[in-house]
Parts: C-alpha cells; sequence; structure tokens
C-alpha cells in the first residue's frame, strides 16, 4: 500500500508537484495520466528518493509505502530502493551481461551462493517472459537485444530484488506496438503480486490495465492531481471539466 | 536601388556561382598542405632513418658519444622515465577525474578552481615545468639530475591533459546508467567501479595513450631533470638519458651524429604510430560500448 499526502516536489525555487495526495492500495496498478511537465515523474521520482540525486532538489508532505515512511530518519535510500523497482521510459540495463545486470544487484544486497543466484535468474527471466529467448546466451551483453527485450530485462532486473511496489515512467512509450503489447501484458500479469504505479501518455493503455487513476494538470507552474479515482468510473464519469475533455480525447 | 544592396546582390550572386568550386579549392590546399607536410617529415625520417635501423641499433648501447652503436641504454632510460610517469599520473588523474565529474554535491567555485589550473598548466610551454622540475625536484628535493626527477616532472606536465581527457570519458557515461543502479539500492562504490568506469575505461585509455606519447616526444622538460647521461642508469636516483633528448643532443650538439639521430627518430616515430594507432581503436571501441546500437554499422 502506497500512502502520499500533501506531497510537494520542488527544484530549487520552482514547484514541480503541489500537494499530491494519493492511495494505491496493495495489489493494484493505479495509473498516472496528464500532459507532458505537469509532475507525474517527478512524483514518481519522490516516491523512491530518486529525487535526492537532483541537484537543487526537495520534497515536502509523507509517504508512507507499507507503513514505512519514505522520508523517516532512520531510512536508508539505497534499502528503500531496494524494495521498490523502477522502470525507466528508456531501457537501461547496464553495459554488462544479461547474467551480471541481474546478478549485481543481488550480489550488492548478500545473495552469494552460485545456485540460489542462479535459479532467482532464471524465476525473474521467466516471470518476464525472456528465459526462452536468452537461456543460451546469459553471458552475452545486454545491449545486444532487442528494445523491447532490453525492457524486459530491466523489469526482471527490478523484480528479482523482490520488491513490492514497481514505479513505472512510460515503459512502454519508446517501444513499437509489438514490444508494446507484450511489457504491456507483462505488467497486467503483475496485478495482484506487486503495488504498480505507471506513468502513461496512452489512454488507452491506461483504461486496459488500471484500477485506480490520478489525472495531472498544471494550475499554474506546479502539477497538481485534478481528479483521481477508480479507473473505469472516472473514464466513463469525469466530474472535472478538464479531465472530461482529456480523457474524450479533447485536450492534451 | 542604393549601391548597399546592389553590392549584397552582387555578392550573393558570385557566391552562388562560383560557392561551391570556391569554397572546395579554399578548405581543400590547406588540407593538402597539412597532409603533405606531415607526409614529407615522415617520408624523411624514415627514408634516413630506416637505412640505419636494425635490431642491433636497438640493442647496443651508444658509443662515440652516439655516432655509433645503438640505443639500448637510451631506451631503458626513456622506459624508466615512462614507467614514474604512469605510476604518479594514473591514480592521481583518476581520482581527480572522478571527483570532477562525479561529485554529487559540488561546490562550483572549487571545481572551477580546479578546472582553470588545469587549463594553465595544460597550456604552459613544457619548458616551464623543465625549469620547474629543475628547481623542485632536483635541486630543492635534492634528487638532482635523475629518472625520478624526470619523470616526476613529465608527470606534472602530462596530468593536466590525461584529468581532462579522463573526466570527460566519465562524464560521457550515459546518466541513465546511474539512475538504473540507484534505483536498485546499488551503492556509489559499486556504481563507480562496476558500471561507470568499465563503460569509461575505453575512453580513458585512449586519453592515456595520447598522454604516454606527449610524454615519449618531450625533450626541453628532461633535459633540465633526468639529464644527458648516456649509460644506462642503475636507479631511479641515476641520470639517463630519453630518447627525445639524444635526438636533439645528436642533431644540435654532436657533428656526424645526423645518421643516428635519423635512427633514433625513425625509432620514436614509430612507436608513437603505433600508440596513436593504438588510441584511434580505443576510441571507436569506446564509441561502441556506449552507443552499442553502432555495432551494426561496422
Amino acid at each position: 500500500m502506497i500512502q502520499v499526502e500533501s506531497l510537494s516536489v520542488f527544484y530549487g525555487e520552482r514547484v514541480a508537484v503541489q500537494n499530491a495526495t494519493l492511495i494505491a492500495p496493495s495489489g493494484t496498478i493505479t495509473a498516472i495520466v496528464g500532459p507532458s511537465g505537469c509532475g507525474k515523474s517527478s512524483f514518481l521520482a519522490a516516491l523512491n528518493r530518486m529525487t535526492d540525486l537532483i541537484p537543487g532538489a526537495r520534497t515536502e508532505g509523507t509517504v508512507r509505502i507499507h507503513g514505512q515512511n519514505t522520508y523517516g530518519d532512520d531510512i536508508s535510500p539505497a534499502l528503500l530502493r531496494r524494495s521498490i523497482g523502477m522502470i525507466f521510459q528508456k531501457a537501461n540495463p547496464f553495459p554488462l551481461s544479461i547474467r551480471q545486470n541481474l546478478q549485481l544487484a543481488l550480489r550488492e544486497h548478500g545473495v552469494r551462493q552460485r545456485p540460489e543466484l542462479e535459479s532467482r535468474t532464471e524465476a525473474a527471466l521467466r516471470d518476464v517472459g525472456l528465459w526462452d529467448e536468452v537461456k543460451d546466451r546469459l553471458d552475452q551483453p545486454a545491449l545486444r537485444l532487442s528494445g523491447g527485450q532490453q525492457q524486459r530485462l530491466c523489469i526482471a532486473r527490478a523484480i528479482i530484488l523482490e520488491p513490492r511496489v514497481l514505479l513505472m515512467d512510460e515503459p512502454c512509450s519508446a517501444l513499437d506496438p509489438i514490444a508494446s503489447a507484450h511489457v504491456e501484458s507483462l505488467i497486467q500479469s503483475f496485478k495482484g503480486r506487486y503495488t504498480i504505479l505507471i506513468v502513461t501518455h496512452n489512454l488507452a493503455q491506461a483504461r486496459r490495465l488500471a484500477d485506480h487513476l490520478a489525472v495531472f494538470w498544471y494550475e499554474g507552474e506546479a502539477g497538481r492531481i485534478i481528479e483521481q479515482g477508480n479507473a473505469t468510473e472516472l473514464f466513463d464519469n469525469p466530474q472535472h471539466p478538464t479531465v472530461a475533455a482529456y480523457l474524450a480525447g479533447q485536450r492534451g | 536601388m542604393n549601391s548597399e544592396t546592389r553590392n549584397d546582390r552582387l555578392s550573393l550572386s558570385f557566391s552562388r556561382r562560383f560557392g561551391p568550386e570556391l569554397a572546395t579549392v579554399l578548405t581543400g590546399i590547406p588540407a593538402l598542405v597539412v597532409a603533405g607536410m606531415f607526409g614529407w617529415i615522415l617520408a624523411d625520417i624514415l627514408y634516413h632513418g630506416l637505412t640505419q635501423f636494425s635490431w642491433a641499433f636497438l640493442t647496443s648501447a651508444p658509443e662515440d658519444a652516439g655516432r655509433q652503436g645503438g640505443i639500448s641504454t637510451i631506451l631503458v632510460s626513456t622506459l624508466m622515465i615512462l614507467g614514474i610517469t604512469l605510476i604518479i599520473v594514473v591514480p592521481v588523474s583518476l581520482a581527480t577525474a572522478v571527483e570532477l565529474a562525479e561529485r554529487r554535491s559540488r561546490s562550483v567555485r572549487f571545481d572551477r578552481l580546479v578546472r582553470r589550473s588545469l587549463d594553465v598548466l595544460a597550456a604552459c610551454p613544457s619548458i616551464v615545468f623543465g625549469l620547474f622540475g629543475n628547481a623542485f625536484f632536483c635541486v630543492y628535493l635534492k634528487m638532482g639530475y635523475s629518472i625520478l626527477a624526470g619523470g616526476l616532472t613529465l608527470a606534472c606536465m602530462v596530468l593536466p591533459l590525461l584529468i581532462r581527457t579522463s573526466e570527460q570519458a566519465i562524464r560521457a557515461v550515459p546518466d541513465e546508467y546511474r539512475h538504473a543502479a540507484a534505483s536498485l539500492g546499488l551503492s556509489r562504490w559499486t556504481t563507480l567501479f562496476r558500471i561507470v568506469l568499465p563503460a569509461a575505461l575505453p575512453a580513458m585509455a585512449a586519453g592515456l595513450v595520447l598522454s604516454i606519447g606527449r610524454a615519449l616526444s618531450e625533450t626541453a622538460a628532461l633535459i633540465f631533470t633526468s639529464g644527458y647521461v648516456t649509460r644506462s642508469p642503475e636507479s631511479l636516483f641515476d641520470s639517463g638519458r630519453a630518447m627525445s633528448v639524444h635526438i636533439y643532443d645528436l642533431a644540435m650538439n654532436v657533428p656526424g651524429g645526423n645518421p643516428r639521430a635519423y635512427a633514433t627518430a625513425a625509432t620514436l616515430l614509430i612507436v608513437l604510430l603505433v600508440i596513436n594507432g593504438i588510441a584511434v581503436r580505443l576510441t571507436r571501441i569506446a564509441g561502441l560500448t556506449l552507443n552499442p546500437s553502432l555495432e551494426k554499422n561496422h
């Protein structure tokens, strides 16, 4: 369960996200939609403290993931990020072999036994439907894979650490339609297993995937959640006029 | 119509009519001149040098002030000086480049100070490094004319170049890798040593190879620091003569030394060409590791 309360994200003086409040129940998929530059990615990055990496960025408000306060004093960002998988718009496997891509973080987090490393590698690759495609070339560079395969490898790399939450920042937008459909059905299959927040520009995809929908829009310079709720209800009966126009494909 | 616009039209039509041909001639001739000069120097040195060149030349000591014999002791001195330089320069430049490229909470002022210093150092004539090395290493630190003083002086000289190329190599590693690493909870240490530095390695190696080339061809900084003595150095505190100094001495101070100077120059030239070839290869590999999609085109 992800509970976000009055979260604001600042880059220096600029407000990127203002007062965002959102609850994502365990095992559900929440789609975050809205026009570019209205703070969706910043919102996502604030949840696992990736904003720490950006000079001048700071956050206000509280984020609780499975009851644990993300910005608590006793929280180590590294430990936190280990339990929250993140998938980026552009597939970003390391320039290492497929095997090393999956095992580097596992080793760092204390898994040293070869049988366990290998079995978890196989399990993660099977989960993303990549095992049969790559089982004979685990030691080849991951960058030789196709774009869709690379993105699925990145998903495998995230879930091999057994996170409970997956944050996905437009995971399909850089893929061709076939690879995109592949990744989408993968995300569908994750329902119930992970709590997923997915930023997407593809409203049809949001409608197919999401249990819960949050619409971001800008008010002035800052991004805000202007409407949220059950995805089906919101698509069928939006209250906010901007959201109605956006979801009907007339704006944004 | 005033005269100015008419002139504009005239010049426009002139450049339209003759533009492409003129541009080809204007840019082509200087390019040919540059290539021609390189070819001339190369041909001259190899023509005069290779007639003297033999295995024995590389393996025997110089005799009669270098007019006879070979350059074995010179090669030994050169390699020792280069060794000292590399031992100092590699760790220092690596650490500085990482500091400049990777530190997150950076003080802009400190960075600017370091970069300015590097730029000024890189632009310094090598003779200034020679005088500094002489005053500091030879005299103040009492090393005398020695392999050690020469190597340390060359290290100071090569450092700015190597730091800048290494920093650029590290910066060229895409941020996506760092973001992926952070999102997996990898430590900064692991991120640096397992991901960023390996990805930057080919480009850093290319910078290193260029620096070695620069160190090998240096004369002015070494005359004042590692000295002239042609015999083989027995320790780092012995004086020794580098190849470039040997060429200078034979050509300028030893009557009848020209043939052997040519042969030494040919040797140095071949080494530098090989080093350059390696640098080009490494740069290409660097491009491939950072942009693997290019691979299909080769």
